[in-house]
């Protein structure tokens, strides 16, 4: 706690957090193969063929000849497909973490700080979490109609109660410091106290939290496109690739296999480096999670 | 105790309420025409007028609400725009596979995590305890139908030693096919909640472990395995059950892409039979009645509470 409770003011005398968090194996490592896919997602297409480009000779290939991941059943060649998909699942995971955690931000510290506004924050929050959040993913997508925006908010909406509990539990024993209420005493305005004293004390939680958001968002956003309920089709999300090779995958399970072990080692990346944060900057949480 | 009972199942009404308001409010508030929506690129106009009519689009939403609020209160989740059935009756229809897998899972899952979660926190830090580390960070990073494809492959395909797809059921199939059919999707599907519960499951027992009444019950000469189940296990118990009771929203997200992979016709696939069809009833019941599974499972594990531990008392 008491590298969490320092005020803003005195954390810059202090090593940053991110210095920190990459003493830290876990971080460090899990950190580095994040960049290398990040990397692969922004500069992959550069290198790889048209991922979009039919070739109806080679349709259904194994890996070898026509492509290192083999081809699918337009003759689509599914490594330069799997490097593809790399962006749009970032660019999602990414996405629904610094939304969720702004608009939970928010909210919590409402919910927290104004006690009027708990009770009705807090119920709807209940309400959302007791919704499941493909179904409502799902529901609003299939409402809205499915675009790479619309799928976002509706991963966004059912993450944002877990935030919203989280800032509000931060707030709740902030409050009760000896430096918010001599802050209080001394007549600081209210917004001043959330910028200085409440605010710096949720960042450390909440970058944690952030990783945590983005690995379930993107296998999220793979499960809805799996379903045929994602972004449109003729993107090649890792979810869509999975969901075309479905038809075929007694004949060429690569179709499905590739993509998925792109996805599982992202989001095992993510949630590496999200432990890593989690032993290394929130000593609160690390107690009682392992 | 009874007044508390009393009030902690009168905190689920504006829970209720809240989900029911917000499953009526998406129809209404999302872009464009929701009866156009729903109508599909096809409809012609007396198709969409025939679907507003049958929401009752057309009335003040205020009307709307309360008028459907009171059929929801009768167990009438609606009428489905295709099929003209009830979705309640198309839901009981459903119903058998997607609960008995779901109790499948959370039967085995539990089974392995709870020993296995125990017995990494008794050897915290040796070989046991990395490994079920290890397959808690994976378990968490591996998407349910991929996972379940790659054992299809290897069991199925591969192996033969389990049918590939389907469902067969226990009532008027017999328990063999049953049980044949339902191994594949309950691993796949249990994987995540064997990760979620060892997980809580050691870090609550590492904390038992440690308090003075495990001690004096070693200096009383019990013998290891009694510590852990009588002294160490049931006071981690609050903690546990917590968890799966979390875990259950994850259980129906996780039902709807396992019956998916697995062909299953259970609740899953009626809501994305739905989905493709746009027959929005159908989804807005579904949603309904997953929240009030979820509600009133998680107001049974509140409840248990005290008998799992005496010192909790309301």
């Amino acid at each position: 706690m008491a590298e969490t409770a320092t005020p803003a003011s005195q954390a810059a005398a202090q090593p940053s957090v991110w210095r920190i968090a990459l003493r830290n194996r876990s971080v460090f490592w899990g950190g580095l193969l994040l960049v290398i896919i990040a990397l692969i997602a922004v500069f992959g297409a550069v290198f790889t063929v048209d991922p979009i480009a039919i070739n109806p000779i080679a349709r259904l290939k194994p890996p070898g000849d026509f492509g290192l991941f083999g081809t699918d059943q337009l003759g689509r060649d599914v490594f330069s497909r799997v490097v593809n998909g790399a962006r749009i699942s970032l660019t999602v995971g990414a996405a629904v973490a610094v939304i969720s955690i702004a608009i939970g931000l928010f909210l919590g510290l409402v919910a927290g700080y104004f006690r009027y506004m708990d009770a009705v924050i807090m119920r709807v929050m209940d309400g959302l979490m007791s919704i499941p959040a493909i179904l409502l993913a799902i529901a609003l997508i299939s409402l809205s109609g499915a675009t790479l925006l619309t799928v976002i908010t509706a991963i966004v909406i059912p993450e944002i109660p877990r935030v919203v509990r989280l800032v509000r539990s931060v707030v709740l024993t902030v409050r009760e410091e000896p430096y918010v209420e001599a802050a209080i005493a001394a007549g600081t305005r209210t917004w001043l106290i959330m910028l200085r004293h409440v605010l710096p004390n949720t960042i450390a939680p909440l970058i944690v939290q952030a990783t945590y958001v983005c690995g379930s968002a993107m296998l999220t956003e793979a499960i809805l496109g799996f379903l045929g309920a994602g972004i449109p089709p003729e993107i090649p999300s890792w979810g869509n690739i999975m969901s075309e090779g479905r038809t075929f995958f007694q004949l060429t399970p690569w179709i499905i296999f590739f993509p998925g072990a792109a996805l599982a080692v992202t989001v095992l990346a993510v949630n590496i480096v999200g432990d890593g944060l989690r032993d290394s900057l929130d000593p609160r949480i690390a107690r009682t999670m392992r | 105790m009874l007044f508390y009972i009393f009030k902690r199942v009168l905190m689920t009404i504006p829970v209720m309420i809240v989900v029911a308001l917000f499953v009526f409010m998406m129809l209404r508030l999302s872009p464009g025409d929701p009866a156009a929506v729903i109508a599909g690129d096809y409809a012609t106009a007396e198709d969409v007028e025939r679907i507003r009519e049958q929401l009752g689009l057309s009335e003040p939403i205020v009307v709307q609400f309360t008028k459907w609020l009171g059929q929801l209160v009768q167990g009438d989740l609606g009428t489905s725009i295709f099929s003209n059935k009830p979705v309640a009756e198309l839901i009981v229809q459903r119903i058998e596979p997607t609960m008995l897998l779901a109790l499948s899972t959370i039967v085995f899952a539990v089974l392995v995590a709870v020993p296995l979660g125990t017995l990494a926190a008794y050897r915290a830090g040796s070989w046991v305890d990395r490994f079920v580390m290890l397959f808690s960070v994976g378990g968490f990073s591996v998407p349910v139908f991929v996972l379940g494809y790659v054992l299809i492959y290897i069991l199925s395909l591969k192996l033969k030693w389990l049918p590939v797809q389907g469902y067969r059921s226990p009532f008027t199939e017999g328990i063999g096919p049953f049980f044949a059919h339902i191994t594949l999707p309950t691993l796949t599907l249990s994987v995540i909640f064997i990760a979620l519960i060892a997980r809580m499951t050691r870090a609550s027992v590492i904390e038992v472990l440690e308090e003075d009444y495990v001690r004096t019950a070693r200096a009383k000469g019990q013998s290891e395995f009694k510590v852990l189940m009588r002294h160490a296990l049931r006071n981690a118990a609050v903690p546990i059950i917590t968890v799966i009771g979390i875990g259950i929203a994850l259980l129906i997200g996780g039902v709807v892409v396992t019956e998916s992979v697995y062909n299953i016709p259970g609740l899953g696939r009626l809501v994305l039979d739905a989905v493709l069809a746009r027959d929005y009833p159908i989804i807005q019941g579904l949603i309904l009645f997953f929240s009030f599974i979820y509600i009133v499972l998680n107001l049974l594990i509140d409840l248990s509470y005290s008998l799992l531990d005496p010192r909790i008392r309301y």
